[in-house]
């Protein structure tokens, strides 16, 4: 829109190079090999798969968010890395919140004969 | 093609719903031959429909919860003489289905379609003022969200007549709200209108977090705004973050209810307590999106009117901000009783109790901020002291209700419906009010008459707790809520008390309707010229009244949180800039109310199954998108010549009150 044409414009400057760009790509591919690998592979056990593609898909993330989108601790790019971390706290809390509230009412209302002891037992 | 709708869906056996209805349509067609006969429909498309100003928008949104405040009002008056009349033998005026509907209705329209309005509606009127911008970041987006606040009403309005509404209590829990137990049409109501008014408040959150991140005056730093723009901030953060919870939580019910999935149901892997864990998420930070900006205009109002700056400004930023973080922490004590058990029950009991700190902080700020000050006794400063103690009283039983033992012997019951207006009312209504009676000079260039405004606070203040503490002691004695009919005699007394309560709240209602009419009677005696009333100190104060469109010729410089002070102490508010410059401006469109009205034929078709009609509706929306999308003809300048000459007209009249 177009009110905030008479005011100063905070510049977003960090737009990343040619350099950045290209690790960053390098890096998503290889992670992505690896993930691919772990699952093809036959190299890791099976109980170790999901963890392991997990985990890699977690740090191509982090790799994305930062060279890609590139949050970090510029000046430029604070107030959008709080934003992002504070979106990430907020979900953290309220997906490991309801699964910790369900889990418990679970264990507590799931048995069809319910006593103390065996909700006591469960806690 | 009209799906589900026939002729049998309005209730023409039901006198008291066909009598409202012969009312409002009868006034409504008064309306309409006012508007033709003086003329106005020209005016009222320019000027309002169409309008991107954020004042007339939140004049617009204030407008609207006044009216849907007169329906929620009516909806409890009818529940506090069913459950006068309904003792013993007595069943009262109300079939059951109805009392259901009625309760439901209160709560979504007193919540959705009257707190939340309000406290949008006072926000767009001030917060880009207090931050010296011409306007929000998104002015189209804003009036967007209006129109689409204003038709989910519109939707909850026309349930009355058209079909039902939900009997479910009003946050909906299944399995009461699936197909199986609500089969009409009622719960598709509540979902759809709480869907679109519900994407209006997102949108607005989105808007004001970008307006105050980005376009405060030169020189304000964060911890240089007004309290009220911090609270702003911390509520919209709050919607941004929460109401997506709501629409995904609806989303999920309506999967169940249309096309037969069983998130929530009772059988087939369905849970219900999900839904209930979802909707609280949503639920209880919503209360502090409530009453946080009531919070701030306390916190403008108190200093103002006391002679002092506020005592703790950075306190108060600080608890306002950690109320924010908490209210994530605690919304499971909306069902102690649900069965987590009693670790889970704990940690919630502890985190709930826990946020009463930082709101006594808040409340000892204001009593610190009135000490010793020369406190002049306006009705905002009246509505202030009447919500310091109300509210302490209800942020108490509040505590109490946090204990999950006490929750156990007192969930469900009477003391809970006290507990909860005793804050809503206690806090947000008398906050919005004192906002109103404080800010009301500041966008229409007069002030509202004092007595009547006192007569209302009075009939509030005296109502409220003549309603409630009955309540209160019923829900000791056991008595739960929503109950059609009871058959201890020795309830029946408190509840002619809280009958007699709610007339007087309705007294207070009337005469705040009395009060604006008289105070626009005789606003030529109440005019004010400086553009101060009160002696003030926020930077909207320093601008004329009325605001001009573009609410600040130059844009100030800020160095100071109390910026208007500082430059009455200077001199530096009387003196007139020497040259203007070309000011930027939105340009108005009508493509916000029509995309809300399309969105409204939608919604309407979908709670009908009427899906030729949504179709095509969808289409209008998207297709109405796409039109403003790539209008170019979005803004215009105003040349500075204008610009000086409203603005020499103001320093004439300064010069004059001088």
């Amino acid at each position: 829109m177009s009110t905030a044409h008479s005011q100063p414009h905070a510049d977003d400057g960090a737009h990343g190079s040619l350099a950045s760009y290209t690790i960053g790509f390098l890096l998503s591919l290889a992670l992505t090999g690896l993930s691919f690998g772990a699952v093809m592979s036959g190299a890791v056990p099976h109980a170790m798969i999901l963890p392991a593609i997990v985990g890699l898909a977690v740090v191509q993330l982090l790799v994305q968010l930062v060279l890609f989108l590139h949050l970090g601790s510029a000046p430029s790019q604070r107030g959008n890395s709080v934003i992002f971390l504070l979106t990430a706290a907020l979900i953290a809390i309220l997906v490991s919140g309801s699964l910790w509230v369900m889990h418990n009412a679970n264990l507590n209302m799931m048995p069809m004969q319910m006593s103390a002891e065996h909700a006591m037992a469960h806690e | 093609m009209l799906g589900k709708l026939t002729l049998d869906a309005v209730p023409w056996h039901e006198p008291i719903i066909m009598g409202t209805g012969a009312v409002v349509a009868l006034g409504g067609l008064a309306v309409l031959a006012a508007l033709t006969y003086f003329r106005l429909w020209g005016p009222l498309w320019r000027d309002w429909i169409t309008s991107v100003d954020h004042k007339k928008i939140g004049v617009m949104y204030i407008v609207l919860a006044l009216v849907m405040l007169l329906r929620g009002f009516a909806d409890a008056i009818m529940m506090r003489l069913q459950q006068a009349f309904a003792a013993n033998d007595a069943a009262g005026f109300l079939p059951p289905h109805h009392y259901d509907q009625i309760f439901t209705a209160h709560g979504v329209i007193m919540i959705f379609f009257v707190a939340t309005p309000l406290i949008l509606g006072l926000m767009n009127v001030i917060v880009p003022l207090q931050i010296g911008a011409r306007d929000v970041a998104f002015p189209f987006v804003n009036s967007l969200s209006f129109w689409l606040s204003a038709f989910g009403a519109v939707l909850v309005m026309a349930s009355m007549w058209i079909g039902d509404f939900a009997a479910t209590g009003w946050v909906a829990y299944p399995p009461l709200s699936e197909l199986g137990y609500s089969p009409t049409t009622g719960v598709d109501y509540y979902i759809w209108s709480l869907q679109i008014s519900g994407l209006g408040t997102t949108l607005t959150g989105i808007n004001f977090i970008v307006t105050i991140l980005r376009m405060r005056a030169p020189g304000m730093r964060l911890m240089q705004m007004p309290v009220f723009t911090w609270t702003a901030l911390i509520t919209n953060i709050l919607i941004v973050a929460v109401f997506p919870v709501l629409t995904a939580t609806l989303a999920l019910l309506t999967a169940d209810r249309y096309l037969g999935m069983h998130f929530f149901t009772n059988e087939l892997g369905g849970n219900a307590m999900m839904y209930i864990n979802l909707i609280w998420v949503w639920g209880h930070p919503e209360v502090y999106i409530l009453i946080l900006p009531a919070f701030g205009a306390f916190s403008e109002i108190v200093p103002t009117f006391s002679g002092k700056p506020l005592f703790g400004y950075k306190s108060m930023v600080y608890a306002t901000s950690s109320i924010g973080v908490l209210s994530f922490f605690v919304w499971l004590h909306h069902f102690f009783t649900m069965g987590s058990g009693a670790n889970v029950n704990a940690f919630f009991g502890i985190m709930t109790s826990i946020i009463s700190i930082p709101t006594g902080v808040k409340l000892f700020n204001w009593l610190f901020t009135m000490f010793r000050g020369r406190i002049r006794y306006h009705t905002s400063v009246l509505w202030t002291v009447g919500f310091m103690v109300t509210f302490a009283v209800g942020g108490m039983t509040g505590v109490l209700l946090a204990v999950p033992g006490a929750d156990f012997v007192l969930h469900n019951s009477l003391f809970l419906v006290a507990h909860f207006h005793n804050v809503i009312i206690g806090g947000v209504v008398f906050g919005c009010l004192a906002g109103i009676s404080f800010w009301f000079p500041k966008v229409f260039g007069f002030t509202l008459n004092e007595f009547w405004g006192k007569v209302s606070f009075w009939c509030w203040l005296v109502g409220y707790w003549l309603a409630f503490t009955p309540l209160y002691l019923l829900g000791f004695k056991g008595m739960t809520r929503r109950m059609n009919h009871y058959d201890h005699a020795d309830w029946h007394p408190y509840l002619i008390v809280a009958l007699i309560g709610a007339v007087i709240i309705g007294m207070g209602i009337l005469s705040l309707l009395i009060q604006f009419y008289v105070s626009i009677r005789d606003r030529e005696q109440n005019r004010d010229l400086t553009g101060d009333p009160w002696d003030a100190r926020s930077l909207e104060w320093g601008t004329a009244s009325p605001a001009p469109f573009y609410n600040f010729a130059v844009l100030p410089e800020i160095s100071s949180v109390e910026q208007h002070w500082a430059d009455k102490e200077s001199g530096r508010n009387l003196i007139q800039p020497t040259r203007y410059e070309d000011i930027h401006m939105p340009r108005n469109t009508g493509t916000g109310f029509i995309i809300s009205a399309f969105g409204f034929v939608l919604c309407f078709a979908m709670v009908w199954h009427m899906w030729a009609i949504a179709g095509v509706s969808l289409l209008g929306v998207i297709g109405t998108f796409l039109f403003r999308a790539y209008d170019r003809d979005v803004d215009y300048w105003v040349p500075a010549a204008e610009v000086e000459a409203i603005e020499n007209a103001r320093y004439a009249l300064l010069k004059k009150a001088a």
